[in-house]
Formats: C-alpha cells, structure tokens, sequence
C-alpha cells in the first residue's frame, strides 16, 4: 500500500487533472527533489519558490484572489511562524470585506516529533493554527484519509490548513487508494523519483479515483465502551494501539480519529463521551493553550453530568524545544507507553 | 541613476511656463478628481471630529500622484484587468476609477451599508472585486507580498493586465518589500507588477532619514534589475507622464517597476495625530490650481464654486448617511467562510 507521501502525491496528481490546482509550490518542492518529503514528486504543476516563506503565503493568496488555485508548502511548520500574519490575513479575508473575497488555496505543511529533529523540525503547528479563525485545518493519520482530506481541501472555496504528521508520511497504509496498484514495488517503480539523475524520468501515475473525506468528519477507529480517546496524527495509531493492548486487561476504549482540526465534529465526540463517561484528549503540541484545552473545556461545559470522571488532556511538555537526544524527545511528547498510563488512570476512576 | 537614463516611449515634457503637455480636458478631470478627493477627506475628517467615527486615515496630499495613478488603471474583475493592492492613503485614486463617494463616508461611519466592510474595517480600507481591489489591510506591507501573486496569474493569462501595489515609505523596511522585489523579479519568471512607493518622509512620527540610510528608495531596485524611478508626486502633470510611462513599460514588457514617488502628508498620519493641517508641506491641490489659473484654465472663483458644490454635495451624502443603521450584531459569524 501507499504511504502517506505518496497518497498526498497522487491526491496532489488528481487535483491537477481534475480539480483545477494550478501551482503546487514551495522551497524544494518542485524537480528535481519534489519536496524534503518527496510529497510532490513527478507532478506537473510544481516550481521551487525563493527561501521566503512570507513571500509564499503572500504568492498563495494572490493567486487564490486571481482564481488559480494554488497549493503551497512550507517545508516544516517550524518555519511558517514567520507567516503567522498573512495567515490571519488569509483567514479574515472573506469576513473582512463582508464577503466580496474568497481564497481557495491549501498550505501544507509537515509537523511533529518522531524523526529526531530537534528543536526545529519537531514542532506542532495544531495549537497555533486552531488560534487563526477563517481556515480549514486538517490532519490525516493513514494515507487513504491523507489522500481523501487532500481532495477535500483542493475542492474548497477557503483557506485550508494540511498538516501532515512527518512521523507517518513514511507509514504505508492498510487500505488501498482508488486505483492504486497493489503492489507496493510497482506503485514505488512508477510515483517514486529514482534517485541520481532525473531529468528525463516522469511519473507514470495510477489511474486513481475521486475518494474524498470530507472536511469536519472524525473517524471511530475502533469501538468502546468505557472511556473515549479523541486524537489525531502522530499520536493517533497510538491511541489505537493503546487501546488495543488494554483490550486485553479488559478495558474497552473508543478511539476517536479527529482529521479535521476546524470545523471539528462536536457530534461524534459529544455521542462518544455521552457513551463512555470518560475522555482522554491526546495531542503532541505544548499543553498551555493548548487545542485539547479548548475540547476540555467544551466536554466539561457542555458533558459535565455525563461525565464519571474528570476529562483529561494528554499533551507535550511546555518547553521550548523538544531536545535531539532520543531520551528527551521522547520525555517530551506523548508515547505509546504514557497513553496507555492515561487511559489505564482514567478507565479505573470511579464516580 | 544609470536605469533611469534609458528611457521608455516618453513623451517630450514641456516647461509648465510653456504649453501644457497634456490636454486641457484631462488636466481639468484630474483637478476635479483631486479636489472631490480632496473633499472627501476633509469631510471623513470633520465626521470623524463630530463623533460620527472612531478613526480617520487617508489620502489628503496625495492626490496628484493617486488620480493619474486611478486614470490609468484598467478596470474591472478577473486576471483579464489590473489587479490592485492598496494601502489606506488611496480614496483619490477609487474617485479617479469611478467610485463614488457615499462609499468612503459609509465606511467612516460604519454603517451596515459599508460597500467595502460592511462595518467591519476603518476608514479608507477600501475593497471592490468587481475592480480587483484587494482588501485594504492595516498590517503594513503585506500586500506586496501578495502582488506577484495575482501578477504571476496575469502573466500566465497573456493579454495586458498588470498589477500595482502602493504603499509607503517606511513600511519598505519590512521584509514583505524585499520579497516583492525578489518574487516579481526571478530570472526568465520577471511578473508584471508596478511596484509603488509614496515617499510622505513619515512613518507615524519618525523621519524617514532617521531609520533608513538608503538615499532614494528607488536604488533598491537597482540590485534586482528592476527599472525604477523617483519622481514629484506632487506635480499631477509629471506623474501622469511617469506613470503612463511606467505602466506601458510593465504592460509590454511584463516585467516590474518600481516608482518612488515623492508626495505630502497634509493631515498627518491620521485621527491618533489630531487629522490637523499642516502649512509645513507642500499642497498639490493649491499648487495645481495655481498652475490652471496661470494657463486660463481655471479662475479662482470656479475653483471656488467647484469646491463649494462638492463640500455641498459630501454634506448632504454625510446627512443621509448618519441615518443609516450599523450592522446587526447578529451578523458576527457571517462571511467567515465564503
Ligand atoms: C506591521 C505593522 N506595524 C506597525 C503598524 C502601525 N503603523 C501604522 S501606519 C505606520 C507607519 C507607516 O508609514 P509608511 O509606510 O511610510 O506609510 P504612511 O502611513 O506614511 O503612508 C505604522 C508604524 C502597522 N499598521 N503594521
């Protein structure tokens, strides 16, 4: 199966035969690399833009307001503090001028911890971008939901925010994509740009179909009965591994695939803890202010008589960086082993 | 500067003490653009003062370099036409396009009929898609960072449409100028975008001499191999030239150009300075005027009468104006998302 980069890849191929994107564009995006990620390899549309990441987000918003439909990438969301304003910008464009402007452009952007990066290819980005009201933000954990939030994000009218877990973009997935071939050697002999030189080599892309997941749908990725785990990326497969584990002490958790940031699907989250009684939010950006706080807040405003005990937040550190040793990194963020810790504490609280 | 000397399809400029190198029926459009621009500030100004707003900005002192600027934009929507990306000193050049007034004063009062923010945005932060103009921003120089977006679909496009951006001289130390100027100018990948500079020597209260060592703003461009120019924004006669001149050169050329333009600040920065009148600066308006009279083009006494009608006219649009409901609150969450 695909992994993650290669199903934005062939979404990103889709777009441009199908859905009108006309430039995919960013530091080492187009050949002869095709992204630090090879996301955006052998596509048709992609140019390699100046090291200026203001001046990206500046040349995506000026093409959405000319009607071309743009998809930009800032290499590593560590960089893309720099934009935060035009962000803004970009989300308060439509309300500020009382609806006379729309922006249909996507951005992406690889966040998270699980490479070694250190203090600046580690950063979320989810906390800060769920600040920026008028965007769309979205964030896979398996490559069929990348492909199909890519094709939602491509068909928008709005600004949409494609954060991509960096330590799943390697991850193949465990369903197919429309058209995908099923041999992994082949999909790779045909998407992958071979290394050395590649200035004659071109994609010869699958004939992949229309699969799209639509923008503010969450996934239960497995059912439960007493407590729900509500997360999304990186640290999702590890809420369901987790839970699978605690299947066998006889707990029985509800995992809750977010994949849309904002707008974010309040009713099967709501549904799932009227269920259960309990939640866990995890998530690996910094825990003050953080976007877990803001679902706390709702589960216990609006759950509280539901609730059989308190919710919880699962987060990273607040700290300045997650350090490049591999014992500080993974003191740093949420781990397999502190999910299940949680959601062990949580299952055995009593009202 | 060694880029300017080569000069593009200029047409011979004549002394003022001469002919006028343009003809009189332009001449007298721009003054009547100038002065209803004029105007109309003046009046934001004075509503702003009776409480009938909560902030003032605009363009009052740069008006002769904003109408011919507004009379050589090629209207309308789409890639097909001029794209437009302002900063807030820009009401002359709307007037100049077409625009009516009434607009302007709904804004200042921000009434729910705001044509350009529905209440939502201060004065002179204009927005018009049926013209391609972009949303005026308060964030200094973010719009440049914009332009060669819009100008990248322009020339994709073919045809003539070009894009300008306008903004001042102190936000050019912001980061957004450099990237215009490297964004419009990639080797093979040159965009058609009129890059322009109103030099008003103030940023707020600081002296443009204090901050930047660059002598003219212009020379920025010169490293990038972007043609450039400095010139009197407050002689209407010589922007029009400079401008025509620019414009055809980006037009035909697609490729950028940067005008610095050297204009006046008459009401200083805005209503958090007081929104007084300064008799430090030079008024093109006056100077203009003088010149028609000179040249029998205009008399004191029609200036005169002109000025009076259209301060009558702004009232009268100022009364019906104040009337007019503010937006519901209710209407908060509209327009988040298209
Ligand atoms: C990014 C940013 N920083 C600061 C301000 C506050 N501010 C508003 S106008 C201004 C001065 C701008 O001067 P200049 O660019 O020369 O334009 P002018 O107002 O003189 O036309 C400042 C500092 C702002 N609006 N945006």
């Amino acid at each position: 199966m695909a992994n993650m980069a290669q199903a934005i890849r062939m979404a990103l191929h889709y777009a441009e035969e199908n859905l009108g994107v006309t430039d995919i564009f960013g530091e080492d995006v187009g050949p002869p690399l095709g992204g630090v990620f090879t996301c955006t390899q052998g596509l048709k549309t992609t140019w390699n833009s100046p090291l200026d990441e203001r001046g990206i987000i500046g040349m995506a918003m000026g093409l959405a307001m000319a009607g071309q439909r743009p998809v930009a990438e800032i290499q590593f969301c560590d960089y893309i503090y720099n934009t935060i304003d035009l962000l803004k910008l970009a989300g308060n464009t439509c309300w500020s001028s009382n609806g006379q402007w729309n922006l249909p452009l996507v951005v992406m952007t690889p966040v998270g911890s699980g490479i070694r990066g250190s203090l600046y290819h580690s950063h979320s980005f989810d906390a800060t971008a769920t600040h920026i009201p008028g965007w769309k933000i979205v964030m896979p954990s398996t490559p069929l939901d990348a492909y199909g939030l890519m094709l939602a994000a491509c068909e928008e009218k709005n600004p949409v925010m494609f954060l991509k877990p960096k330590a799943l973009l390697r991850i193949k997935g465990e369903e197919l994509i429309p058209g995908e071939p099923g041999d992994d050697k082949q999909l790779s002999k045909a998407i992958d740009a071979p290394l050395g030189d590649r200035s004659a080599w071109k994609a010869q892309w699958p004939a992949v179909g229309k699969h799209v997941v639509r923008i503010g749908e969450a996934k239960t990725v497995r059912a439960g009965e007493h407590l729900t785990v509500v997360s999304y990326g990186r640290t999702l497969p590890l809420c369901a591994k987790a839970a699978a584990t605690l299947a066998g002490e006889g707990i029985s958790a509800e995992v809750i695939d977010l994949r849309t940031l904002w707008p974010y699907d309040w009713a099967a989250i709501s549904a799932s803890i009227k269920k259960t009684g309990k939640v866990l939010f995890v998530n690996e950006d910094t825990e003050v202010t953080n976007f877990g706080e803001h679902l706390l807040r709702r589960a216990t405003e609006e759950l509280f008589y539901e609730l059989l005990a308190p919710p919880k937040l699962l987060a990273g550190k607040f700290l300045p960086g997650i350090g490049l040793a591999d014992a500080l990194e993974m003191a740093s963020v949420p781990q397999q082993g502190d999910i299940e810790t949680a959601m062990r504490a949580l299952a055995a609280q009593a009202p | 500067m060694a880029r300017e000397a080569k000069k593009f399809s200029r047409p011979a400029l004549v002394t003022h003490s001469d002919a006028l190198p343009l003809d009189s029926a332009l001449l007298l459009s721009m003054h009547g653009h100038m002065l209803r621009a004029r105007c109309l500030e003046e009046r934001l100004i004075a509503m702003y003062k009776q409480g009938h707003g909560y902030f003032w900005i605009g363009g009052p002192g740069e008006e002769a370099f904003n109408v011919p600027l507004g009379l050589l934009i090629k209207k309308g929507q789409g890639p097909a036409f001029d794209f437009l990306h302002f900063h807030y000193r820009q009401s002359a050049t709307l007037l100049a396009m077409g625009e009516p007034t009434i607009g302007a004063l709904r804004q200042m009062k921000n009434t729910a009929t705001d044509p350009y923010s529905g209440g939502r945005n201060f004065a002179g932060h204009f927005s018009k898609r049926e013209w391609n103009v972009a949303p005026v921003t308060s964030p200094i120089e973010v719009q440049y960072a914009m332009a060669p977006g819009t100008a990248l679909a322009q020339k994709r496009l073919g045809g003539d449409a070009i894009t300008i951006v306008t903004g001042g001289d102190a936000g050019t130390a912001e980061g957004d100028f450099a990237s215009c100027l490297v964004w419009s100018s990639r080797p093979g990948q040159e965009l058609p975008v009129l890059i322009v500079v109103t030099n008003n020597r103030w940023g707020i209260s600081t002296p443009y001499g204090q901050v930047q060592g660059v002598q003219k703003i212009s020379d920025r461009a010169v490293a990038f191999g972007i043609r450039a120019k400095t010139i009197d924004g407050n002689d209407p006669i010589s922007s029009y030239l400079e401008l025509k001149e620019a414009f055809e050169y980006v037009r035909t050329e697609r490729k950028p150009y940067l005008v610095e333009a050297n204009v006046s600040r008459l009401y200083g920065h805005s209503s958090a300075s007081g929104a007084n009148m300064t008799t430090a600066e030079a008024d093109c308006l006056a100077q203009f005027e003088a010149l028609l009279q000179r040249h029998g083009l205009l008399t004191a006494a029609k200036a005169k009468a002109m000025r009076e009608e259209i301060t009558e006219q702004l009232l009268a649009e100022a009364r019906l104006v104040r009337d007019e409901p503010q937006p519901d609150p209710s209407t908060i969450f509209d327009h988040i998302y298209a």
